[in-house]
């Protein structure tokens, strides 16, 4: 974090207190993260000893048969992840393309249609149509059912990020740059390519995180519009394995692979080990959240 | 006019591709709503279908379940709200208190964690502690007072308060980090000041940091009680594993709405339901943004 705490040099606080002050955050601290062990815990414990002592925070023994079984059995691991990977990497760029090129406009205080285009977003935060109205246009007009554009198109309108790229904008950029670009004979384009978008690298990073997260996240359209099992994303791959528990086997059966008889699934450990493969990619990005996080945070005022 | 519109082509150009996405994700469901009020076949398809009046809103309201869902999504809002406020602001200025920047920092990592990971990955998480036979509550917590094997997910009492503890650890940290980011924004003069006058360091929490914290504090409630007849819909419908033993306190009009879509094909009930949320849930919007700008102009949001 870049805003830690005041500095309060006021802040003579006694040694006493500052320890229960410790204490306290600690102990939330490992109830924010004993959870996740949990499910590290299970996922890395033997299968019979979970049927017969339960889950439990320490396995007696560690056993990776559960992540063996995900790398050998990989078809399904591999086309979920592929799927989660394609909508996350281009639904991030478009949304971040999408949000900066709406919000220059806005911007711009010579542009005349600013206050028409404020309020046709503004209605947008205001009133939404509902799931039902918005399904029926996705399934039966769009024809967009077992698609990976509605896995990504409902994710690029955000009028909050444009909000905040605009405010962004006009604490950052200064107007002389702009006039100084059209005297210099730069096109439209060029200003908000070459001149804009590079000093507005912090706000578009921030957006970019926040939307990376929505769509790796993201299981609700996949809930929606999507039957086909090669168009399964990581998310929905796990809702499909905590309703049924042989899941996995009956995709691969499924798929062909011919299954030994005497094999068995470790499938209690194997849908935790299943969620921690998912979790994986987000404890990657978390740094640069670190960083990003409170700044894309305290940019928010929005005045229309 | 036209003029304008020649000498700003490229910026218009610019606007016109995410005007066209909001125009199909927001403007067209919109305009959709009137499905309501039609009895709709697959046949005719959606613009020719027989017009069928209230009759949909009348079987809806005819069963007991619109009050239910209603009452449900209503309670639960307002308890996440209330205590989602009060325990963020709490914490935030707990944190604030912490001199040490590292374990500052350190806190704060661990706090805002949860609230990256899925509902459904929250709901393995909750199926860990609850699994009928393995959960790690069942098994080794709940038999040190005497109960040996319970499904929590047939026991629809439990799950307010399971439901309450879930949506509090997913949000509290990352609620806090928002609030403390405001605390950072106080001048550092004013508690060099109280200081000197010899405050003690609950008169500048009670006198000086919570003053300054109501009018966000004011406004982000009222911007969530604008949003109380939606849900987390993952939390209701993944945590509990849309187990039907629970309905009576888990469900909310999200899920109500999504299972008479996709699972009972009951168009013209979730409709139903679906436009009552909507044009509620605009009046509140309305109604909370006018009580923010009554209170301070500067905050409404529009």
């Amino acid at each position: 974090m870049n805003t830690a705490s005041n500095s309060n040099s006021y802040l003579k606080g006694s040694k006493g207190a500052q320890m229960i002050l410790h204490i306290f955050f600690i102990a939330f601290s490992l109830a924010c993260i004993l959870p996740v062990l949990l499910i590290v815990a299970i996922s890395l414990t033997n299968e019979k000893a979970l049927t017969l002592q339960g889950y439990k925070f320490w396995p007696d023994k560690i056993d990776l048969s559960a992540y063996q079984y995900l790398f050998n059995h990989s078809e399904t691991l591999a086309k979920a992840y592929g799927v989660s990977l394609t909508v996350t990497i281009t639904g991030t760029l478009l949304a971040v393309l999408l949000i900066a090129l709406y919000a220059y406009p806005l911007y711009r205080k010579d542009f005349p249609f600013k206050k028409a285009f404020n309020f046709y977003l503004l209605i947008t935060m205001l009133f939404s149509g509902g799931l039902v109205p918005f399904y029926l246009l996705y399934v039966n007009y769009l024809n967009l059912k077992d698609s990976l554009i509605a896995l990504i198109l409902p994710g690029l309108s955000n009028a909050f990020y444009i909000f905040i790229a605009r405010t962004f904008f006009q604490q950052t950029v200064p107007e002389e740059m702009i006039e100084s670009g059209k005297l210099d004979g730069a096109s439209e384009w060029r200003i908000f390519f070459q001149l804009v978008l590079p000093i507005s690298l912090p706000v578009l990073a921030t957006i970019a995180l926040f939307t990376t997260l929505m769509y790796w996240n993201d299981w609700f359209n996949s809930m929606l519009f999507i039957n086909n099992t090669d168009l399964y994303s990581l998310q929905y791959v796990m809702i499909q394995m905590i309703r049924q528990a042989e899941f996995f086997k009956n995709q691969l059966a499924g798929s062909g692979v011919a299954l030994l008889v005497q094999e068995s699934v470790p499938t209690e450990s194997l849908r935790m080990a299943m969620v921690i493969v998912s979790i994986g990619p987000i404890l990657f990005i978390y740094p640069f959240f670190q960083k990003y996080f409170t700044k894309g945070l305290t940019i928010g005022a929005i005045k229309g | 006019m036209l003029r304008n519109i020649v000498k700003y082509r490229v910026l218009l150009l610019m606007l016109l591709p995410t005007s066209i996405v909001f125009f199909i994700n927001c403007y067209i469901p919109m305009f959709g709503l009137f499905i309501a009020f039609k009895n709709i076949n697959y046949v005719d398809g959606i613009m020719g279908s027989p017009w069928a009046g209230f009759d949909n809103f009348r079987f809806l309201f005819a069963t007991s379940d619109a009050l239910r869902v209603t009452a449900n999504t209503v309670a639960y809002n307002v308890v996440f709200i209330i205590s989602g406020l009060i325990l963020s602001v709490s914490l935030a200025i707990a944190i604030n208190e912490v001199t040490s920047k590292l374990a500052s920092r350190v806190y704060q990592t661990v706090m805002i964690m949860p609230n990256f990971l899925s509902m459904v990955v929250v709901s393995f998480i909750v199926y860990a502690f609850l699994h009928p036979e393995y959960g790690f509550l069942v098994k080794h917590i709940l038999p040190l007072f005497g109960y040996s094997s319970v499904n929590a997910y047939m026991h629809p009492n439990a799950w307010p308060y399971i439901l309450w503890l879930t949506k509090m650890w997913h949000s509290i940290g990352i609620g806090s980090v928002i609030y403390l980011a405001a605390i950072t924004g106080i001048s550092e003069e004013l508690y060099e000041a109280a200081v000197m006058d010899g405050a003690s360091k609950w008169q500048q929490i009670t006198r000086i940091t919570l003053p300054l914290l109501t009018p966000i504090m004011v406004i982000l409630t009222i911007l969530n009680l604008g949003g109380i007849f939606r849900s987390d819909f993952g939390l209701f419908y993944h945590v509990t594993l849309d187990s039907g033993a629970l309905r009576s306190t888990t469900d909310v009009i999200d899920t109500y709405v999504y299972r008479g879509l996709i699972q009972l094909n009951d168009l013209g009930m979730s409709s139903a339901a679906n436009f009552y949320q909507s044009v509620i849930g605009f009046f509140l919007v309305i109604g909370a943004n006018s009580l923010a700008r009554k209170l301070n102009r500067d905050t409404a949001l529009f």
